[in-house]
């Protein structure tokens, strides 16, 4: 795997005839793609230029309103070389002001593209040039980061290739961008949200379920009810309204990339959604995981992942016979699906499996980790309170405990004393237990096997092996019945303070997530080292899915100075408040100016 | 590797711990031992004495360990906590990625205990662009996560009724303007026949405000309309979800005569399919006083019980159909049969629920 192998550059020209049909799509979109092995259709070099439009684009045959970029959506391809300098002007023809913030690119701070943090945004009818040098290989992307333009189709992939050999070798390769779309403007679906929290919600526990078997028994209906808590509140816009979309592309209209049997195929997949985490599989073939986030990692086969919102996973397939196979990114509530085809040949299908059942909540998904335990075979201590947690406190040895937590209610300030008694905080996790090594939400009994973030592992040794000097804790919070979200219990329109780190800080930061809902966090300007026992080759992301009622961990070197963006990316609940400013400063400089 | 990462913990964060290893021999310039209980959390001693043996049984290069030359900084002399305290520098990375394969590396080590730095008062942006366009965009970008206003209009009840002798027609509604917390919220409720004055009708104005995640506390007036006595009142309240999911509200009334009443009122969704829901709701009304301008007797002075099902043809278009019984009790029945009115009945109930 990591040796050189010769690189198979296709042409393949013959299926430009779909450009004439869907002309707002570039070539590496269209609904039968050749592949992305041939530099086509993308924009590249050192000066990009961009234009960010309304326009329409048709899905599964219906017309939609959308907003573009250089006319398609998703975005072009921004095909980069590692080490190189980029220039990119993007050009607003909206009304309203837009911005592109590059997701996962290290950059200094005034080209990260959030208006208000790193720049004022760039107004109606302007151009703004970002200018930064590239300095690292991998696949990310970029979207807008002004109200809620990124669902609305304002987003796209960016490749970056490596100076060097690239350590994962494959014959041919395919970009992945998934996505959700509604006809709705996202205002609108924003504000049914804040006025009805379950709106979109039609998998709800229903009377005609209890009698016919289905769902939770009564008892335990009861006693969810009793907390007013929702066990089906997985996904809080989902299918009803969406449209689950590969490469700007319907279930129907079954966007297909080509393979020749034989070769090894690198899919680079990218969730571009707004609220949508999607479980990834392709029947008949094994995903062999190698980049995460855009940082490479030992390779892990599985047969099915999710991708939560704004993560970026590529993987290795090996599609031997000259067959077609489905990709099916399943909806984390399962209330819809995008839906591609891996064939020899433009036209062929494969079946596409049904919808399976959606998952409900658990205990453990209410913070209840270890009581959860309790009720299981073990007391699985060692899950829910790792020695190293316990080492800092952060937990004590399930047994002793798991009685004790048994008497807490769902928002006993007690189990969080430094947050704020709130209205945003609708429940405190009563005992959150670290779940990097769980099956996300809703793939515990998948039935195969299911990639966790404890699978993931650094190819490469991480570049900052200190310590860290501190250590930090945030609670991710919110309620749902009046649809708010926050860190810490306080909403972004209402902190007073950033969060400070001093400029080469080493700092580890627990995320505890009081809510039932999972929640994938993202840092910008930085990539941070899960703790999750690999020790210096500890996974580097930009962005870290925190199961409902659990935590993550991560060690942060916060190395690059100013101010910069650190939100849920889940659009409406970052829309609703779960932001955040993390400011990098040298030491001695935090308070100056004031 | 996690014996390991517990024995690193006590062998230098952990004094009692430190000692059994015999560390006072040791050669540390400029360190000082920190007291007990400023040293981090750590486990219980109970899990101390099996780890305390797993590091000389799995590590065979005791020169990492307790007893080596500390005197160039190594992961283990420069805990993070006291490196926070000026005793040492943390070591490069180079140093440590030579450090002995079964020392606990990156982020198997544990952390310090450092203080965070004060946060910072000024936009780092504000030195590449204008600080005055800045600031403003800076807190548009603030209101915009968290401070939007939103309003809406509800009616649970906008229906006919169809009962004997008489058909009437019954609403309850409210509307709202305002953020998460503060809104301003206008009600209202009534009753009546066709053809017919407004029997009862009344209008709140309200300061409403989120006192927890579910509760909202409420204040204002209440003017009353229709064919009894146009009082004005003082009017506080609640209103909320409850357990269960029940909605509720509760609110007292004081006129501008003295009078003192208070309502009750709660209802459940249930839903029998995702878009098929049965509504049982029930509303009583009391008073403190007979308040014969008013035609309101002391006591429970009226109650209504109601059934009704909808259909969501979306969540804000929900036609339905139900029963609805209400009564009237003591003198409040007394002075409906002066007035030549029934004291109560069952209708047939034909509405639509809906909001926008």
């Amino acid at each position: 795997m990591t040796r050189p192998t010769r690189r198979r550059f296709l042409r393949d020209a013959t299926l430009g005839g779909g450009a004439l049909a869907l002309p707002w799509l570039p070539a590496w979109a269209q609904p039968v793609s050749a592949g992305l092995a041939t530099p086509l259709q993308t924009v590249s070099g050192t000066d990009i230029a961009l234009t960010v439009a309304h326009r329409m684009m048709t899905i599964d045959g219906k017309p939609s309103h959308a907003i573009g970029i250089n006319g398609t959506v998703p975005g072009p391809l921004i095909r980069l070389k590692q080490g190189q300098n980029v220039r990119l002007a993007v050009t607003n023809t909206l009304d309203e002001d837009t911005s592109i913030h590059w997701h996962g690119l290290l950059l200094p701070f005034q080209m990260d593209g959030v208006p208000g943090i790193s720049f004022p945004g760039i107004p109606a009818r302007t151009t703004f040039t970002y200018d930064f040098p590239v300095i690292q290989a991998g696949t990310y992307w970029y979207h807008s980061h002004s109200g809620l333009q990124e669902q609305m189709g304002h987003y796209g992939p960016i490749v970056i290739d490596p100076e060097g050999a690239d350590p994962v070798q494959a014959d041919r390769e395919h970009v992945i961008v998934l996505s959700d779309h509604s006809p709705l403007h996202p205002h609108a679906i924003f504000r049914r949200l804040k006025l009805q929290g379950g709106y979109f919600n039609y998998q709800k526990q229903t009377f005609a379920g209890l009698l016919a078997g289905r769902d939770q028994p009564l008892k335990e209906r009861l006693m969810w009810g009793g907390m007013r808590m929702d066990p089906t509140d997985v996904s809080d816009v989902t299918g009803a309204t969406y449209s689950y979309l590969v490469n700007g592309h319907g279930p129907a209209d079954n966007w297909t990339a080509l393979f020749a049997p034989g070769e090894r195929v690198r899919l680079r997949i990218v969730n571009a959604s707004a609220m949508t985490n999607f479980n990834v599989r392709i029947p008949g073939l094994t995903l062999t995981v190698v980049q995460a986030d855009g940082q490479n990692v030992k390779p892990v086969a599985v047969d099915e992942l999710q991708i939560a919102v704004a993560e970026t996973y590529d993987v290795l397939v090996g599609p031997a016979t000259p067959q077609a196979y489905t990709l099916v990114a399943e909806a984390w509530d399962r209330s819809g699906m995008a839906r591609a085809t891996l064939a020899p040949r433009p036209g062929m299908v494969a079946p596409v499996p049904a919808l399976r059942t959606r998952p409900l909540a658990t205990m453990k998904d209410m913070g209840m980790g270890a009581m959860a335990g309790m009720s299981g075979v073990d007391h699985a201590a060692p899950a829910a309170c790792p020695p190293e947690h316990a080492a800092m406190g952060h937990c004590t040895p399930a047994g002793d405990t798991g009685m004790a937590g048994m008497k807490h209610g769902m928002r006993d300030f007690a189990n969080a004393p430094e947050l704020p008694k709130t209205p945003v905080v609708q429940t405190v996790a009563p005992m959150p237990v670290d779940r990097t090594g769980e099956p996300p939400q809703g793939l515990a009994d998948a039935g195969h096997r299911v990639l966790v973030y404890r699978d993931l592992v650094a190819l490469d040794r991480n570049p900052d092996l200190r310590a860290p000097s501190r250590q930090l804790r945030i609670h991710l919070t919110g309620n749902m019945e009046r649809y708010m979200w926050a860190f810490d219990g306080v909403k972004l329109n209402a902190v007073v303070a950033p969060i400070p780190f001093r400029q080469g800080e080493r700092v580890r930061v627990t995320l505890v997530n009081d809510t039932m809902m999972a929640h994938p966090i993202h840092l910008h300007g930085h990539f941070f080292e899960l703790v999750t026992g690999h020790g210096d080759h500890a996974p580097r992301k930009h962005t870290i899915n925190v199961a409902p009622g659990g935590t993550a961990t991560f060690d942060l070197t916060a190395d690059a100075p100013g101010d910069w963006a650190f939100h849920c990316h889940l659009l409406y609940h970052m829309h609703a408040g779960m932001m955040q400013v993390v400011t990098v400063r040298p030491d001695g400089e935090a308070g100056a100016g004031a | 590797m996690r014996p390991l990462v517990l024995i690193a913990t006590i062998a230098t964060a952990a004094p009692a711990a430190a000692q059994m290893h015999d560390m006072r021999g040791m050669h540390m310039p400029g360190m000082t031992m920190p007291p007990p209980k400023k040293a981090p959390a750590r486990p219980k001693p109970a899990k101390t004495a099996p780890a305390r043996k797993t590091p000389r049984a799995a590590n065979p290069k005791p020169a990492a360990m307790p007893g080596m030359d500390m005197t160039a900084p190594t992961p283990a002399s420069c805990q993070p906590e006291h490196a926070a305290m000026g005793h040492c520098s943390p070591t490069p990375a180079a140093t440590t990625a030579d450090a002995p394969p079964n020392m606990p590396a990156g982020t198997d080590q544990p952390a310090g205990n450092a203080p965070p730095p004060a946060p910072p008062t000024t936009l780092a942006a504000a030195r590449f662009y204008d600080p005055a366009t800045m600031a403003r965009a800076n807190r548009t970008m603030r209101d915009e996560h968290g401070g939007m206003r939103f309003a809406q209009i509800l009616f649970n009840l906008a229906e006919v009724q169809v009962r004997r002798g008489r058909d009437g027609y019954r609403w309850d509604g409210a509307g709202w303007f305002g953020g998460d917390i503060d809104r301003l919220v206008v009600k209202s409720e009534g009753e009546g026949g066709f053809g017919d004055r407004i029997d009862d009708a009344e209008v709140q104005a309200l300061y409403s405000r989120a006192i927890d995640p579910y509760w909202n506390l409420q204040a204002g007036v209440r003017q009353d309309l229709g064919m009894g006595a146009h009082r004005t009142y003082a009017t506080v309240g609640i209103e909320g979800l409850a357990p269960y999911w029940f909605d509720v509200e509760g609110a007292l009334f004081l006129s501008d005569k003295g009078d003192l009443l208070a309502r009750a009122e709660a209802w459940y969704d249930q839903r029998i399919t995702q878009r098929l829901i049965l509504q049982p709701r029930i509303e009583l009304n009391l008073a403190a006083q007979d308040m014969p301008a008013s035609r309101v007797g002391a006591g429970l002075s009226t109650a209504e019980l109601g059934l009704r099902l909808r259909y969501e043809i979306k969540r804000e278009l929900a036609p339905y159909v139900g029963v609805s019984w209400d009564g009237r009790y003591g003198a409040t029945a007394r002075y409906a049969r002066s007035d030549g009115q029934d004291h109560g009945g069952v209708a047939l109930a034909l509405g639509l629920r809906t909001w926008f």
